[in-house]
């Protein structure tokens, strides 16, 4: 390299560095930094009144799988952190189906609509995905609630005599997930099929393929990328839901957000808070992981 | 008059990419371009001669070697500081501009005065013919329009040397014969050295004074269009400008010595006989002196009739002859002829 | 005429499809609906009034948490949108350069880690520096803000540098712009739309935290959100109703903003 193709590229990457240092900073200061002291508190041992006393103690991570017994400190599994784990997963994974099923035919409605309908159809998904969340909760809680619209209509139809409780049900938690997360599966399962030449379901019928084996057989594969996407776009906020099972689920069905503030508050053990956060965003790393791997592996060169 | 160049690059490298992945673009190039001259650097895509226009105009840097403008080294000075414009392949035309901004930019930047801007800019547009659409945005131009502001707007600081990267080569064929004529016009009412780049040959023989021929990063001749077209110094030339036949010879007494057995006249040096198929006469088959060849397929193109011709020693020939009025050219597949060159008309090259 | 056999149909699709808009719409209009409902009881439509939106006109701990949620709002997204304009600019359209990826998955973080995961980082962190300090303001949420609302204002501005045409800021060097001169006349007009449409969602995302926020404020510190999740412990009143329409509307009227600023010129 020259004298002036050097300073150059040297010039580039300084420059490039200069301009992202704010962005690190503030990230570092409010957002990755605090992580590491979330590592530390979840080797402290708990305070009487919360937060920590500073001295070391495994006991935040062992509390995650096991409780002491009070009267012979010996160990057990503990059934009811279990079974929020057990919880939080099946709940996730049943809203990631439950969204697919019905996500997949609504991206490819919207898609296979004509140019100026699709960008409005779009539009209509986008609103939902940007509206608070807290408010769509709110929004699907007027639904279930024993007064509300649902019971209400019901009954005045005479389906039924009397409210059918679902709220405060893993039920209610489930529906509610599923309705606040469907625009994270459509959009890119709307990008993926957007991508999708149609000129290869020509191709397919042409060549004998029913309907189902089009589906099963171009489509989906083609599409892939777009369904790993939306599944994981919908089953990391589900795992580490907060807002939804707390309006939905009420103070019983917890799932492991709902567990982690419980902690922080009544439970006052923050070790055992730090770690669970650990615990939680480790799995969700896997996670996306697992999604980069399939969209580096999805992403094929004629794009 | 000053004896200054302007343009010289002097063993100039430009590399991409590092270790054993780097690619020389331009490969230990020299180069001089005179004041006033319509220069083009004529070569396929991939050439190295749009990244040698690059670095004239300071966009990108070399890896060894100088460049000069109009005498004084400018290797290290960034764009905005050498006395050249560019029009781009792309016309990179500023869309949130008008016309009239786009026209004024260079003279604005320099941050001459107000009026100096607008007499200019006036006087550029009426160069131009555009001066009814100065008020418009870019976007709502067509592409011949698009490009006249291109020019304009390169042309309106006054650069000692003008850049063209290609700058013909999206529009359609009747434009582009327009401006064909209309940079020539240009160049002439202003004076400025123009640098084109192209990888269109007939272009370039029709606009140039001179041309040099680029291929592989290196730059394999330099001559006005007529050198370049008779005497191509290699092959790649030879066949990269118009089209041209290639025969094995072998220098001997009296001549160069072909494949099969036929000895004929030419000047040059090198084992490779070239000679153009409209320099190329077709006789009966037994006239002395010429060499015999069989007709083995005829196209007809309209003005010309190309003749596919087969030598003794399997080696093929086209020879192109003009379509009479009526009638077919009076040649049958399978039939036997003699060839013969017009005098000066077949030249050694070396490959 | 007889049906045609449509190539991109499946069957079933656009039943679901069309079930799918229903779903996700109806709760939301039954929401608005008993917002204007007159009675004070959330289940008998008893005629419209407006009634509950005067409520909570009148409540000054609502008018409270407005004001905060909105001066919040404006000030993260500002700042966020200052810096990562600044990071776009930084990284797109240079030589790939060592360290790129890592300011890449940086900006990115907040979109990967669970906010609950954040919320407690951030309570324990910024909990240390309040007692530390003793600056209990609101310094904290803005920043804990503006942090998080980095990857929406970066996301547009970069996709809005990418489709720019990078001869034009050759073409603007190579009429003797400085590479000052070029950033102000020629990339940040270019720019603006990506600007504003980035400052958008990170005010849009600002104004609806709830969890972060719950976590890292002090006391008296509500926004409307919290505020709202608060009154949830509670029986819900027509008065959230009311505060959430607004707040929908508000959504609606600067994503539409938002939209149209991306495909003009797209």
């Amino acid at each position: 390299m020259s004298r002036a193709e050097d300073r150059q590229a040297r010039a580039s990457t300084r420059n490039g560095w200069l301009l992202s240092v704010p962005a690190l900073l503030l990230l570092l200061f409010a957002a990755s930094g605090p992580l590491v002291i979330v590592i530390v508190y979840s080797f402290l041992t708990p305070g009487q009144y919360g937060n920590v006393v500073w001295g070391f103690s495994p006991d935040g991570w062992i509390g995650v799988l096991f409780t002491r017994d009070i009267f012979d400190d010996t160990l057990g599994l503990a059934d009811a952190h279990l079974t929020i784990f057990w919880r939080s997963v099946k709940l996730s994974l049943e809203t990631t189906v439950l969204t697919f099923l019905a996500g997949f035919p609504t991206a490819w409605f919207i898609a296979t609509r004509p140019p100026k309908a699709r960008a409005l159809w779009l539009f209509l998904i986008t609103i939902p995905f940007w509206t608070n969340l807290l408010i769509r909760t709110f929004a699907i809680n007027e639904v279930l609630r024993s007064e509300g619209l649902m019971n209400t209509v019901l009954m005045k139809l005479g389906l039924i005599s009397a409210p059918i409780q679902v709220m405060y049900t893993d039920t209610a938690v489930l529906i509610g997930m599923a309705y606040v997360y469907l625009p994270l599966m459509v959009l890119p399962l709307f990008a993926a099929i957007d991508r999708f030449d149609m000129k290869l379901l020509e191709a397919g019928y042409d060549l004998y393929a029913s309907r189902w084996q089009v589906l099963r057989h171009v489509i989906l594969p083609i599409v892939k990328p777009g369904i790993v996407a939306g599944s994981i776009l919908v089953f990391v906020p589900s795992l580490g839901a907060y807002v939804t099972p707390r309006v939905l689920g009420g103070g019983k069905n917890m799932m492991i957000g709902n567990f982690i503030e419980l902690q922080f508050t009544q439970g006052r053990n923050w070790p055992l808070g730090a770690a669970l956060s650990l615990l939680l965003l480790i799995v969700v790393m896997v996670a996306l992981l697992v999604y980069v791997r399939a969209a580096n592996k999805g992403s094929n060169p004629h794009g | 008059m000053s004896q200054t160049n302007a343009i010289e690059a002097r063993h100039t490298i430009k590399a991409f990419g590092q270790g054993d992945s780097a690619h020389r673009a331009l490969d230990d190039v020299s180069i001089t371009i005179r004041k006033g001259e319509f220069f083009t650097l004529l070569g396929p895509s991939g050439c190295g001669k749009t990244t040698l226009l690059r670095l004239i105009a300071g966009f990108e840097m070399p890896t060894a070697g100088d460049i000069l403008i109009d005498g004084a080294e400018v290797t290290d000075l960034p764009p905005n500081k050498r006395p050249v414009n560019t029009v781009f392949q792309s016309y990179a035309l500023f869309p949130h501009l008008t016309v009239a901004e786009n026209v004024g930019f260079a003279l604005k930047m320099l941050g001459r005065p107000k009026a100096e801007v607008a007499e200019v800019t006036a006087r550029m547009l009426a160069l131009v013919k555009l001066e009814h659409l100065a008020g418009r945005k870019t976007a709502q131009l067509s592409g011949g329009q698009q490009q006249r502001v291109a020019l304009a707007r390169a042309l309106a600081p006054h650069p000692k040397v003008l850049l063209l990267d290609e700058p013909l080569s999206a529009l359609d064929l009747k434009l582009r014969k327009e401006m064909q004529v209309e940079l020539k016009r240009l160049q002439m009412e202003t004076g400025i050295t123009f640098v084109f780049v192209t990888h269109d040959q007939e272009e370039a023989l029709t606009m140039s004074d001179r041309i040099g021929v680029m291929s592989a990063g290196k730059l394999q001749q330099v001559g006005s269009p007529r050198e370049i077209y008779t005497r191509p110094v290699n092959r790649f030339v030879a066949s990269f400008i118009g089209e041209t036949n290639f025969l094995p010879a072998k220098p001997v007494a009296g001549g160069v010595k072909l494949g099969c057995g036929a000895v004929v006249e030419a000047e040059g040096e090198g084992h490779t006989l070239t000679v153009r198929p409209e320099q190329l006469r077709l006789v009966a088959a037994n006239e002395p002196g010429a060499i015999a060849a069989t007709v083995e397929n005829l196209v007809y193109f309209g003005t010309d009739t190309h003749l596919n011709l087969r030598l003794s020693d399997g080696e093929a020939l086209v020879a192109r002859v003009q379509s009479p009025p009526t009638g077919d050219a009076g040649f049958a597949m399978g039939q036997a002829v003699g060839v013969t060159f017009l005098p000066g008309a077949a030249r050694l090259i070396r490959d | 005429m007889a049906k045609r056999f449509d190539i991109a149909r499946l069957p079933g699709f656009a039943p679901i499809a069309l079930l799918s808009f229903v779903a996700l719409y109806l709760p939301i209009f039954t929401l608005v609906g008993y917002s204007f409902n007159a009675g004070n009881s959330v289940a008998v439509w008893s005629g419209f009034s407006l009634h509950w939106y005067s409520a909570a006109w009148a409540n000054e701990t609502v008018k409270a948490a407005t004001l905060r949620s909105l001066s919040i709002a404006t000030l993260a997204s500002a700042i966020a949108t200052v810096i990562a304009t600044m990071a776009a600019i930084g990284t797109t359209r240079r030589r790939a350069f060592k360290g790129q990826t890592l300011i890449y998955v940086a900006i990115n973080q907040p979109l990967m880690v669970p906010e609950i995961v954040t919320a407690v980082a951030l309570m324990i962190f910024f909990g240390m520096l309040k007692q530390v300090t003793g600056y209990q303001g609101l310094g904290y949420l803005i920043l804990a803000h503006a942090a998080f609302c980095i990857p929406f204002a970066y996301l547009p501005i970069r996709a809005r540098l990418e489709g720019m045409d990078l001869s034009l800021e050759t073409a603007a060097a190579d009429l003797y712009a400085s590479p000052w001169q070029t950033f102000r006349h020629v990339t940040l007009p270019l720019l603006g739309p990506g600007i504003a449409a980035g400052a958008m969602l990170a005010f849009v995302i600002s104004l609806d935290d709830v969890v972060i926020t719950e976590f890292v404020k002090s006391g008296g510190q509500d926004t409307l959100p919290t505020y709202m999740l608060g009154q949830m412990r509670r029986a819900i009143t027509p008065e959230v109703n009311a505060i959430s329409t607004l707040l929908l509307g508000l959504t609606v009227a600067l994503l539409t903003a938002f939209f149209l600023l991306t495909r003009k010129r797209g």
